[in-house]
């Protein structure tokens, strides 16, 4: 089942560490957000592979947006 | 000096412009396409937009802070905190270009901006540095090497930058190439430089500093210190003068030292020697801060003396205003920041707009707030909404003060460290003055 991976928190794509293909582990960074100077990491919340990102560095992205869907 | 631009937005810009509008300057603002409508353009005489909302299309951008300066005829550049206050390119450029810095020498700035230089240039002046690796270290060999002089746990530390990134704690030897390894890495992407180096690691030290001040003309005071031990990820959430239980000759210690090193590297204008002292009373070296603190109000409401107007003072090349007998500590001030970010996930930014914004005002309770009711608070920027700043005869006073004042605060829209700091504020240590660095990390204020 596809699931998609959601920002937890308001912020700017700082860096994509995943691309479309790539097997992650639970609770790896899939995407890192920043914002108020701090850089966040949007975690895998299972072991997958990367399905599809959806977002691109520098864009906002909003609490709730989904950044990344994991098959 | 006639026209102060600041090159900074927030609480610190109305703080410098209220400085300068007491000694009859004129003042500019600079601000992104996110600040149009921010309290600190409307506090200026003039406002001048640098470009789009990321820091280094606007508050980060040299050139276009150079040429707002142009545009508005200001001669002078104070640079607050944060920013390119501590960018010794960005002081040389202002000093090219036949402006005024209003901070130290881009010499001063650059020495004790390279973290392990200002440890060596320290110790040289007699100044305590943590035991550790007199420079960086080259290789996970070395590592070793010098971790058997310094002993366990140590920590390595990036050596081009400070905040605590890229920081990692050894407690083996076993564990210490891996560890060079990730801090290595972590150093380079976060300051294009991956030099690391290495120093003993304090158990449950305390952070205190002083303030020291220096004019062009070889005078070098200190305005005694404050205690910042209060917090998280390396972050300083509260701050207070008088230090609490520290005794007089290690505080006789602290200040001597601050004034020594501050004199060795030929400081000017006003800069904080920050220390780390353990339990047993040692202390040591932590950096130096080459700008204005956002804490230093505290020093201000304890000895009276307005900070920022030195500042502009001193950059105009004037003496010193005050006499080392005459600065002298009355009663106590704490200050609180408080921050859009919710201490129950963690400190997490919560960006959005403040619906309803209610601080109290009193006697001896100062507010420096950049923001208002309907403030929109960016991704952007550093999460600072406001400080709030009591002082009282003595600690508990303050304290109480500083306690009243945090239950009739309402920030609505975004949550903040209020509730947390409240909580902090009634901690029975905190009561009696019993701090380390640790706390907040170690749970004490869950």
């Amino acid at each position: 089942m596809p699931e998609e991976i959601k920002a937890h928190i308001t912020g700017v794509v700082f860096q994509i560490p995943t691309k479309k293909g790539d097997k992650v582990g639970a609770g790896d960074p899939v995407i890192v957000l920043e914002s108020m100077k701090m850089e966040i990491p949007v975690e895998a919340p299972r072991a997958g592979v990367v399905r599809e990102i959806k977002v691109q560095e520098g864009q906002t992205v909003q609490e709730g947006d989904t950044v990344a869907v994991l098959d | 000096m006639n026209t102060v631009l600041v090159a900074n937005r927030g609480e610190i810009a109305r703080r410098v412009f209220r400085a300068c509008r007491r000694l009859g300057l004129r003042t500019v603002a600079v601000y992104s396409e996110a600040d149009k409508d921010a309290l600190h353009v409307r506090d200026a005489d003039r406002a001048v937009l640098l470009g789009p909302a990321p820091a280094r299309e606007s508050y980060l951008d040299v050139e276009r802070l150079l040429d707002a300066a142009r545009r508005s005829g200001a001669d002078a550049v104070h640079p607050g905190y944060g920013f390119l206050s501590e960018s010794w390119r960005f002081a040389e450029a202002c000093a090219r270009a036949g402006l005024t810095f209003i901070g130290p020498p881009a010499e001063a700035v650059r020495a004790m901006g390279d973290k392990t230089e200002a440890r060596r240039l320290m110790a040289a002046a007699g100044v305590p540095t943590v035991p550790g690796s007199p420079g960086p270290i080259a290789d996970a060999a070395e590592a070793v090497a010098v971790a058997a002089k310094v002993g366990f746990p140590l920590v390595l530390k990036a050596a081009g930058g400070g905040g605590g990134i890229g920081m990692a704690r050894v407690d083996r030897a076993a564990d210490l190439a891996t560890a060079f390894a990730t801090a290595t890495r972590r150093a380079q992407s976060a300051f294009a430089n991956p030099a690391v180096y290495v120093e003993r690691y304090l158990e449950r030290p305390r952070h205190v500093e002083v303030q020291v001040f220096a004019d062009a003309h070889g005078s070098v005071v200190h305005l005694h210190e404050r205690e910042c031990s209060i917090q998280r990820r390396h972050q300083k959430l509260i701050e207070e003068s008088p230090a609490p239980n520290l005794a007089a000759a290690i505080k006789d210690g602290l200040t001597e030292a601050a004034v020594a090193g501050a004199r060795a590297i030929g400081y000017v204008n006003a800069g904080t020697m920050e220390f780390l002292v353990d339990a047993a009373g040692g202390f040591y070296f932590l950096e130096m801060n080459t700008r204005i603190q956002v804490e230093h109000p505290v020093t201000e409401e304890v000895t009276g003396l307005d900070l920022v107007v030195e500042q502009l003072r001193v950059a105009a090349g004037e003496r010193l205003s005050w006499r080392q007998q005459a600065i002298v500590q009355r009663g106590a001030a704490i200050e609180v920041r408080v921050y859009a970010e919710d201490p129950d996930k963690n400190f997490l930014p919560s960006p959005g707009t403040i619906a309803r914004l209610e601080v109290p005002a009193g006697d001896r309770l100062r507010v420096e707030s950049g923001v208002e009711s309907g403030s929109v608070v960016t991704v952007h920027y550093d999460p600072l909404l406001f400080k709030l700043i009591a002082g009282g005869a003595d600690r508990d006073e303050a304290l109480a003060r500083l306690r009243a004042a945090l239950e009739t605060t309402v920030v609505e829209g975004v949550r903040t460290t209020v509730p947390f700091l409240r909580k902090v504020l009634d901690h029975p240590d905190v009561r009696r003055g019993v701090l380390h660095t640790q706390m907040v990390d170690q749970g004490a204020f869950r």
